[in-house]
């Protein structure tokens, strides 16, 4: 009895969070469900799914940096970036396109890690000066414009088609945090990264490889953030110098919202899916709102409410953890 | 032999740490290894575990001669190290922190049962039960001090270093360790022991090594080693050298101003009485480890203080924090200038005035008229050496740093000020002048705790010395009986 309620026992503060976003997010959806006709039409979910991916998979990259007790600020001039390196190469095919975008993501990634691991910068300081070079090395491959992408290839299958009837972003999505949960859960790097967030220069008197592991942990954001771009590309058929602004924040909202520690050491990444889906959530019962016609926000007044929800959540948090603290 | 260093030399930025060190251990032994601040104890063993790099020097383990370069690979030669901060990861589990770096596996996978299994079964050995699925951060400090030595032994570690591994234990953990110890010793295990408390060294361990000045001065069993042999070898004094200059100078018995009693606190102050007279300057002395700093802090109300009772003037006190101490005229020039004292960047006006400005303000504002003249009455009256009031502070010598502290203390005006190392770090010319300032001051009324490691200091200013060891004062020594054999042999607890 005792090994079967184990995943479920609250050991750490960062547990109950966890369990309080996904009581959230079935709540969030009761509501919709409830109060909107076509909430849970297929083609509402479908296209939720279709176009959320891309912040859960750089949520997902965030998550594991945030976890290592760092951050990853260039995730949304990579995503932007990449998107016009996969535009640029989708004409030669459609493998070309998608590889490209993520070898894009990858190569910041690689920076990023070499500059926090190599040259002992601030991950803050790092990525922040990352992002920007990436968003003007993504204006600078575009012209500044966006970069259509080939129709003829089938690039475009990549972020507009279905398979088995389910998005292929979802898809991705869907294997991305598969692969996610069994790294952080199943394997011993998994452990690692959750150890090194936990104290880096502790987990070096272990015996950790600290240095590689945090340089993986980069890379695999970055390629992450790359594949969102080759998504984002496929998807509106072109690549994007301009977008991906203020995705590194809606991304460090999910992982947050999903009960992980800025301060490192704890995190999780279903709960990190079920923050990313919480957040987009609020955004498709905004837009079902104004669609019911008796009030019309704008998309800024969505921001706000945005904001002011993810601080609610965040407060209800700190609460939590206090009481579980003391208690 | 199980390890030999030999000619072990380690300097940083030019200035010598070790100086052709060595350190031997046989399997199956626990040893000492003891040292004051700074003998090079901690360089050594950082040496060794290929933390620091040796500049010259002979390693060999098990036979072999070793270079190590990472603390990986140390442990995996079979040295395992629990520092005194306890290593572990607080977040995760018992049995995760166990088998971190080397989890049993399952097709590539955690194989969560068997890491349950060993933890348990290893934990066992100790007599530990625990719920190895809990994060360390929830157990106490033995039970994470065991959790580490568990880990070591899951190591299969066949020496294992512990860096004061008993300074956070009570009594009863720390007979759980020793039990610990004893069972590593029994499987072959050997250890280093690196401790201050006499009592125990002599209770656990087989031999000792002891350093100073970053040189091994002397190695030897045990039983062969007297404590009062063993104090000297760490301090580094002669005694007939000293006895002769021992002072004959009676002083009156002044009233007490500040009287500490029965003062207790966790296990780093268990029991301290000592008098502070009026114009008088009383030192504390005592090993590291002894309490000196803690008894300091809790009579200032850093720390609150669970048993026995401070007098100031007659009246009973209770300092629930610093500034009630400052308001009732304590004051206290802390041991690490850099860490609790200076403010780098920030000029010597501002650092001297910084306890004082409540009192100088004026509407509100900073009344910079009595500022530069209390600023220009101690910089004269202490002879700080400095370019101008508003020059940063950390442009100023050690010892000029240190009369800026003490004169942010004395503009505050104090019946007593509590001076922790006063001249660490300063050189020989401004030690002097530090001590004979403090005289003067003490002759002007004030009355001075001083808390020293060094016992010439002691013997030039102190009117009367507290000896502290292990947390407890055992013996209170007034001028005329003052000598460095009488300090010395208190220090050790061997008062007859």
């Amino acid at each position: 009895m005792q090994t079967l309620l184990r995943p479920f026992a609250i050991k750490s503060p960062g547990d109950l969070a966890r369990i309080g976003v996904i009581l959230a997010l079935a709540g969030l959806i009761l509501f919709g469900a409830l109060r909107y006709d076509n909430f849970l039409s297929p083609f509402n979910i479908l296209s939720f799914l279709r176009y959320n991916s891309m912040f859960a998979l750089i949520a997902l990259g965030m998550a594991f940096v945030i976890i290592t007790g760092g951050i990853d600020l260039s995730v949304g001039g990579t995503a932007a970036m990449a998107s016009v390196v996969a535009a640029l190469l989708s004409p030669y095919h459609w493998a070309a396109g998608l590889l490209g975008g993520m070898a894009a993501g990858l190569a910041v990634g690689a920076l990023n890690g070499f500059i926090i691991t190599k040259m002992r910068i601030q991950p803050f300081i790092a990525t922040l000066a990352t992002m920007l070079a990436a968003y003007g090395t993504g204006l600078l491959l575009a012209n500044n414009q966006s970069v259509s992408v080939s129709y003829d290839t089938g690039f475009t299958v990549i972020g507009q088609d279905d398979f088995l009837g389910f998005p292929i972003p979802a898809w991705i999505g869907l294997v991305a945090y598969l692969l996610g949960w069994l790294v952080l859960e199943k394997l011993p790097v998994g452990r690692h990264i959750l150890a090194i967030g936990d104290g880096e220069a502790t987990a070096g008197l272990m015996g950790l490889k600290v240095e590689r592991t945090l340089a993986a942990v980069y890379l695999a954001s970055g390629t992450l953030a790359g594949l969102a771009g080759v998504i984002l590309a496929s998807q509106f058929g072109a690549g994007q110098p301009t977008e991906g602004v203020g995705w590194e924040l809606f991304a460090i909202a999910s992982v947050v919202v999903g009960g992980t520690l800025l301060t490192g050491g704890s995190g999780s990444v279903g709960a990190t899916l079920a923050g990313a889906l919480l957040l987009a959530m609020v955004f498709n019962i905004l837009n079902f709102e104004n669609g019911l016609g008796w009030i019309s926000l704008s998309a800024y007044w969505q921001s706000v409410i945005r904001g002011a929800f993810l601080l609610v959540v965040v407060v209800l948090q700190a609460k939590l953890m206090t009481r579980q603290r003391s208690g | 032999m199980l390890l030999s260093m030999q000619g072990i030399s380690k300097a940083f930025a030019g200035v010598a740490a070790l100086k052709s060190a060595s350190l031997e251990v046989e399997p199956a032994e626990v040893m000492a290894l003891v040292g004051q601040n700074g003998a090079g104890k901690s360089t050594l063993i950082k040496i060794l575990t290929g933390v620091y790099r040796r500049d010259a020097g002979d390693i060999t383990f098990d036979g072999k001669p070793v270079d190590f370069t990472m603390p990986a690979e140390a442990q995996s030669a079979g040295i395992a190290t629990i520092y005194q901060e306890i290593n572990l990861a607080p977040q995760r589990s018992v049995a995760e922190n166990i088998y971190l770096s080397r989890e049993p596996k399952r097709f590539g996978m955690i194989d969560h049962a068997a890491m349950r299994r060993g933890a348990a079964a290893v934990l066992q050995t100790f007599n530990l039960a625990i719920d190895a699925d809990r994060p360390v951060a929830h157990f106490d400090a033995a039970t994470r001090q065991m959790v580490a030595i568990a880990r070591a032994v899951t190591q299969n570690a066949r020496l294992v270093i512990m860096d004061e591994p008993t300074s956070s234990l009570d009594e009863r953990e720390v007979a759980v360790l020793f039990e610990t110890i004893r069972t590593l010793k029994r499987s072959g295990v050997a250890v280093i022991f690196i401790g201050h408390r006499l009592d125990e060294l002599y209770a656990i361990c087989d031999r000792v090594t002891i350093m100073r000045d970053g040189q091994t001065v002397a190695k030897s069993p045990m039983a062969d080693m007297p404590k009062m042999a063993l104090v000297r070898h760490m301090l580094g004094k002669e005694l007939a050298a000293f006895q002769a200059m021992a002072p004959d100078q009676d002083v009156p018995e002044r009233p007490v101003r500040l009287a500490v009693d029965k003062a207790g606190a966790g296990v780093r102050v268990r029991d301290v009485s000592l008098n502070v007279r009026e114009g008088e300057i009383s030192g504390l002395a005592g090993l590291l480890g002894s309490g000196r700093t803690e008894t300091a802090r809790l009579i200032f109300g850093a720390d609150r203080m669970q048993s026995g009772t401070i007098t100031m003037d007659g009246r009973a006190r209770a300092y629930r924090e610093p500034a009630d101490a400052i308001a009732d005229g304590i004051g206290l020039v802390s041991e690490d200038r850099k860490i609790d004292g200076i403010v780098p960047d920030m000029s010597i006006r501002e650092n001297m005035t910084l306890a004082l400005l409540p009192k100088l303000k004026k509407a509100g504002i900073v009344d910079r008229a009595r500022q530069d003249e209390i600023v220009t009455k101690y910089i004269r009256a202490l002879g700080v050496k400095c370019a101008s009031p508003d020059q940063p502070i950390k442009e100023l010598s050690g010892g000029n740093q240190q009369k800026v502290l003490l004169a942010r203390w004395l503009a505050t005006d104090p019946r007593v000020l509590i001076i922790d190392e006063p001249t660490r770090g300063i050189d020989i010319g401004a030690k002097s002048q530090i001590l004979k300032l403090l005289r003067s001051l003490a002759d002007d009324g004030l009355s001075v705790l001083m808390i020293s490691s060094e016992l010439e200091e002691l013997l030039a200013a102190a009117d009367r010395v507290t000896v502290l060891s292990d947390g407890t004062s055992v013996a209170t020594l007034p001028r005329r009986e003052l000598s460095e054999a009488a300090l010395l042999a208190a220090m050790a607890h061997q008062v007859e």
